[in-house]
Parts: structure tokens; C-alpha cells; sequence
């Protein structure tokens, strides 16, 4: 492959990669900075001020943004736990289970979920509670949440498991460790990397659902997505903005920790 | 180098099998108390499996493996007193130095305090006490392989397993790690099997030698006997240096056979158990038990043609053509003190053979 700058050196790509990041940015950045006026108005500015967000806390709003954000970390803690031990033993069952009929079904079924559409999964889901009749709430979210939740925490998990290799446990073994001991004293922490990358991940889709929550959640039950949707319906006011900075700085941090930690390496 | 030790690792009539594809023959093997004892031959030859089934990564397809008087080729790994240094370490990488070599004695159930003192012990065997405390990843590749001997070390195991634990070191310090595996092996009185696939490194290092191709062993004894002695063409040929020959027995008589080469000449050798009258078979003769001259020295001279000489720092090598029809190669020490000289190519010299140099082989 040829170095340097010719690489990528076809006429009106710059301009198309531009055009695109701007497209995908600019709403947000002009979302942000919005969320810092001093202004009633969402489109003119009128200084500079936090008054927005001390809003978000104390506002008339406050309560109903205080219990959904409950609501939405909650059940991102309880989902992506719960998601990350499923995760676990399926990627330890797929990459170290040897052979198993039915290998390559079971890595589609555990991936399915990526590929179907969401609105899909949304409404196969409330049929599913309807069917069996259950009361939509706090827990048909958090149910729904799990299961969304497990291929997104399968995937950094089972892909650290691969760079794994067995004679890692087969040395443990070697050196008189039984089956656990050999998993818990030198699989798993090899894998640590894996499962918590997996696991900020799944906190991080569970925390930002919008259209499956909004199909299974109980009257009066809100997280933060279906809260924010909820007042915007009744028309933005700048408090949204103020919200929507503070839940894309919380998402930012947690996709790049969770990436930063896939990339400790322990094997070497 | 006592024959009356007892045998430590017994390996009887053992069958390997994946799917339909025999990777072990029938290996018989008995392995001495306190040898070191290495496993050579060719790469696919099933050194690794026979390895692994001693350790008990691999069920034996038939046959059985006793360690002293018990039978193990059915116990777990675990529940096995034989340890192995697997060929790339496979230290444990989220552990450090001194925990790696703790592990062993840890998962024997020793107490930390006694599991640290002598993982501390055995670091100060392979002399890396100032690196207890880094991680493997901070060390070097030689380092490294000495942590994975201290660790297996440690439990004091009743039977060392080592596969080509030094393969993937630079030549000199491979040849360091020799000298120091060796002296480590006496040191502690463990048995060591030791897998390689480099015969310059099983004859510096091994008391006793398995030659094993296409999953049999072809020949076992110490590495002068398999050098010296070699039993068929496959040994000949993959220990050392040697010419082969084709020959016709034409008689046997008083432990000696009379070999004829074609041209009118004949060789007389030792007498062979399954090589008899009229058969045809090979002759190995090593190239250093050759010399040249240019008078004919005894009635067995060959007389050949110098085709070229190859210089390879401390010896001479002289490839030349026999009246015979044979091409045959003659190694020379550098050095004038055996009174060798250089011949030039095209030059007409008599090839002599030191006595006994010349074996018969069986195919
Ligand atoms: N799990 C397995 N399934 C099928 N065949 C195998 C398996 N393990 C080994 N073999 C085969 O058995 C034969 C012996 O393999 P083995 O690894 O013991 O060779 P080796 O002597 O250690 O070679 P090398 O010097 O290359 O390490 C090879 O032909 C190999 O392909
Ligand atoms: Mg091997």
C-alpha cells in the first residue's frame, strides 16, 4: 500500500467526509451551546448561563427528571450486570465449549438482536408481555433492557475470550488448579478487559433506549429518553437542551472508557 | 549413567488416534529416575502428543503411562505430579513473577508464607530475584523461560516436561539456556523429558535419546550410541552428517559382512542382525571418520575425484566423486596439526575409512 498523503487523494472526498461529519454534528454541537443561554428562546442567543441546568435540578420539571433519571441508571446498572454474566458464560460456552451442534445457530441467536430492526424487537416484546400478561412497569423495562442488552455485551467479550488462548488455562491446570480455580484465578482476570468493556456498553444502549422503552413501559414509569421525549411534545424549552448536554457527556465518557479498556492487552 | 535406576515414566504400547489418522504407534518407552531424556525427530512426528498425553492434555487412544508404580493415563492434569514448560511460557500475564511461580504450590494447597519462600527460592535458582515483583510482560523471551522453569520447578514435581522450551530463543542465548537446563536438571534430580527437533541441541543435552518418525520411535539409547550406531536409514540420516551407500551383501562371516560397492570394490563392516547374504542395503559412513590421500593407504581405499571444497569455519568439507559412482562427502578439521592437506578440485586422491567407520543399515 502506498504511504502518505496520496492515499485518500480522490477528488471530492474531503468535501464528502466534511459534508457528512457536519450533517451528523451539527445538530448536536448547536444543541449544546444552546443549553448554555441566557435566553427563554431556543433560537436566539442571549448570553451566556448555567440557569438552564441548575433548571434541570431544581426546576418545576425537576421531579419528573429526578425520577426518570432513577428510573434510567437504575436499570442500566441492574440490565448491564445482568446482561454481562449472561454474556459470560455464553462467550465461554461458544469459544471454549469445544464443538456443539448447533454452534453457529446459537452465535446467531445471541446476535440476532444487532441486526433485527429495533421497532421490531419493540413490538415482538409487547406482545410477549401481553401474552403472558404481565403489567407493564419498571419491570417489563428492566426485563426488555436484559435481553436487548446481552449481544451488545457478547460481542467485546467473546472477541477478548479468542485472543485467549487455552494453554493459559491448561498450564493452571498443569500446576494442579482444578476446572474453577484455572477459571477464576487466571481466566477470568485475563478476560476482566472483556467483561467490562461488554458491560459499559450494554449500561450505555440500556441508558440511551428510547423506542423499545417506549413500547413496554408502564403508564407514569419514564426514563430519562422517554421523559425528554415526553417534554417535547409540549414544545422545547432550553431545560431539554440542558438534559440532552449532560446525558451526550455522560455517553461520550462511557463509550471511550469502554473502548480504552478493550484495548488493555493482558496477554503479552 | 547406571542402567539399575528404576524407571520413573513408563510408557507402555501407547496408541494415539484423531479421527482416523494415528498419530502414535505403539510407543514403548521407559523412562530412568533422575535421566534426561529427550524426545527427537522430525516436525508432525508426534513428540507434542506423547508430551501432552504424559501431562494429561491428551487421552491415550490405548495402552497405558505409569509414573512410579501408579497408573496415570486416565487422571486429570491436575491430580498428575508432573509439570510442564509449555513452548511460549504461557506465563500467567495478570500475575507477577513471584505469584507465576507460587501458583503450583498455592494450588497444592500450601500456605502463602511457604508458597512465597520458595517461589523466592527458585527465583534465586534461575537468577531472577531482582524481577519478583514485575510482571512476564516486562521481561525478556530468555527471562521469561526461566520463570516458566521455576514455576514448573516448584511443586517439585516427580517428572519435568519440557516442549521446545527453547525454540523460540536466539542462537546464543539457546545455547546459554543449554548449559543452564542441564546443570538444573542435576541440580534438582528431577527427570526431565525434553522435546526438540534440533539434533545438535538433543546431543549436547540428553543422557538418552528417542529418534521417533511418523509417530514410532526408530531408535533409543545415548546420543554417542545413536550417533555412532545409528540402527536404520531414517537415524542415519537425521542425525548428523553422513553418506549413504548402496551396497549388495555378498557374505557374512565371524560378526562381519563383505560389502560390495560396485566398481570391484569392497567394504567390510560389522554384521548386522536382519541385513543377510545377497541382500541389498545401505551403508552410512560419517563424513569426519573419512580422509584423503594421495597414496593408497590400506586394500579398502576408494579412489575418487575432488569435485570442490566447502569451508565452514572449523572444518573443511570435501565433496568428491568416487570411481565407484558414488558421490561422497569428507570432513577435515581445520587445523594442521592432523597433518591434512587441501586438494584442489579435479585432483585424483583414495578415500580411507578409520576402522569400523562404515554401518550397515536396515530400511
Ligand atoms: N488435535 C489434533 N487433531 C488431529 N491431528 C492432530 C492433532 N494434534 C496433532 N495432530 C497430528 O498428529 C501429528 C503429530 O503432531 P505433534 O504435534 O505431536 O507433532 P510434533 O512432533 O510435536 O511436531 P512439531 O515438531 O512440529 O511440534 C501431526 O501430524 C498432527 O497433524
Ligand atoms: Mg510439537
Amino acid at each position: 500500500m502506498r504511504t502518505g498523503a496520496a492515499r485518500f487523494d480522490f477528488p471530492g472526498f474531503k468535501v464528502m467526509t466534511f459534508l457528512c461529519l457536519f450533517i451528523l454534528y451539527a445538530p448536536l454541537v448547536i444543541v449544546m451551546i444552546y443549553s448554555f443561554n441566557d435566553s427563554r428562546s431556543i433560537t436566539t442567543w442571549g448570553g451566556f448561563s448555567l440557569r438552564w441546568y441548575v433548571d434541570v435540578f431544581t426546576g418545576p420539571d425537576s421531579a419528573k427528571f429526578k425520577s426518570a433519571a432513577f428510573n434510567s441508571f437504575s436499570i442500566a446498572l441492574i440490565a448491564a450486570t445482568v446482561a454481562t454474566a449472561i454474556a459470560t458464560s455464553a462467550a465461554l460456552a461458544m469459544v471454549r465449549g469445544g464443538r456443539f451442534k448447533l454452534r453457529t445457530a446459537t452465535f446467531g441467536v445471541i446476535n440476532l438482536p444487532i441486526l433485527v430492526p429495533e421497532i421490531v424487537t419493540a413490538v415482538a416484546i409487547l406482545i410477549f408481555f401481553n401474552t403472558i400478561g404481565f403489567t407493564r412497569g419498571y419491570m417489563t423495562i428492566l426485563v426488555a433492557h436484559i435481553a436487548f442488552c446481552i449481544p451488545f455485551a457478547y460481542l467485546p467479550i467473546s472477541a477478548r475470550m479468542q485472543g485467549i488462548e487455552g494453554v493459559y488455562e491448561q498450564a493452571a491446570m498443569d500446576l494442579y488448579a482444578d476446572r474453577k480455580q484455572a477459571f477464576r484465578r487466571v481466566l477470568l482476570p485475563m478476560m476482566m478487559p472483556g467483561i467490562f468493556s461488554g458491560f459499559l456498553l450494554a449500561f450505555i444502549i440500556s441508558l440511551d433506549d428510547f423506542i423499545i422503552t417506549n413500547f413496554v413501559k408502564g403508564a407514569g414509569v419514564e426514563t430519562l429518553p422517554t421523559a425528554i421525549f415526553g417534554s417535547v411534545k409540549q414544545g422545547i424549552r432550553p431545560n431539554i437542551m440542558a438534559i440532552s448536554t449532560m446525558l451526550l457527556a455522560f455517553s461520550t465518557v462511557i463509550v471511550t472508557l469502554s473502548w480504552l479498556v478493550s484495548r488493555i492487552d493482558r496477554t503479552k | 549413567m547406571t542402567d539399575e535406576r528404576p524407571i520413573a515414566i513408563d510408557i507402555r504400547q501407547v496408541i494415539k488416534r484423531f479421527g482416523d489418522f494415528t498419530a502414535l504407534k505403539e510407543v514403548s518407552l521407559g523412562i530412568r529416575d533422575n535421566e534426561f531424556f529427550t524426545l527427537l525427530g522430525p516436525s508432525g512426528c508426534g513428540k507434542t502428543t506423547l508430551l501432552r498425553m504424559i501431562a494429561g492434555f491428551e487421552d491415550v487412544t490405548a495402552g497405558a503411562i505409569y509414573l512410579y508404580d501408579q497408573e496415570i493415563a486416565r487422571l486429570p492434569p491436575n491430580k498428575r505430579p508432573i509439570n510442564t514448560v509449555f513452548q511460549n511460557y504461557a506465563l500467567f500475564p495478570t500475575m507477577t513473577v513471584l505469584e507465576n511461580v507460587g501458583f503450583g504450590l498455592e494450588m497444592q494447597g500450601k500456605p502463602r508464607s511457604e508458597a512465597n519462600r520458595r517461589a523466592g527460592e527458585m527465583l534465586e535458582l534461575v537468577q531472577l530475584t531482582q524481577f519478583a515483583h514485575r510482571k512476564p510482560s516486562q521481561l525478556s523471551g530468555g527471562q521469561q523461560q526461566r520463570v516458566a522453569l521455576a514455576r514448573a520447578l516448584a511443586p517439585q514435581p516427580r517428572g519435568l516436561l519440557l516442549d521446545e522450551p527453547l525454540s523460540a530463543l536466539d542462537m546464543k542465548l539457546r545455547k546459554s539456556m543449554q548449559i543452564e537446563l542441564k546443570h538444573i536438571q542435576r541440580e534438582t534430580g528431577i527427570t526431565f523429558i525434553f522435546v526438540t527437533h534440533d539434533q545438535e541441541e538433543a546431543l549436547t543435552m540428553s543422557d538418552r535419546i528417542a529418534v521417533m518418525s511418523a509417530g514410532e520411535v526408530q531408535q533409543l539409547g545415548s546420543a554417542r550410541d545413536i550417533y555412532e550406531h545409528p540402527r536404520n536409514m531414517f537415524v542415519a540420516d537425521f542425525i548428523g552428517d553422513t553418506n549413504l551407500v548402496e551396497v549388495s551383501v555378498d557374505r557374512i562371516g565371524g560378526g562381519h559382512a563383505t560389502c560390495n560397492l560396485g566398481g570391484g570394490y569392497m567394504l567390510s563392516c560389522e554384521a548386522v542382525e536382519g541385513v543377510g547374504t545377497g541382500s541389498r542395503v545401505h551403508l552410512s559412513v560419517r563424513p569426519e571418520r573419512l580422509f584423503l590421500s594421495t597414496e593408497r593407504t590400506g586394500p579398502e581405499a576408494l579412489r575418487g575425484r575432488v569435485v570442490e571444497n566447502i569451508f565452514i569455519g572449523t572444518d573443511i568439507t570435501t565433496i568428491l566423486d568416487l570411481e565407484a559412482g558414488q558421490r561422497f562427502r569428507v570432513r577435515a578439521s581445520n587445523s594442521d596439526r592432523g597433518n591434512q592437506r587441501v586438494f584442489e578440485p579435479g585432483q585424483d586422491v583414495f578415500v580411507n575409512m578409520e576402522r569400523g567407520a562404515a554401518r550397515l543399515l536396515i530400511d
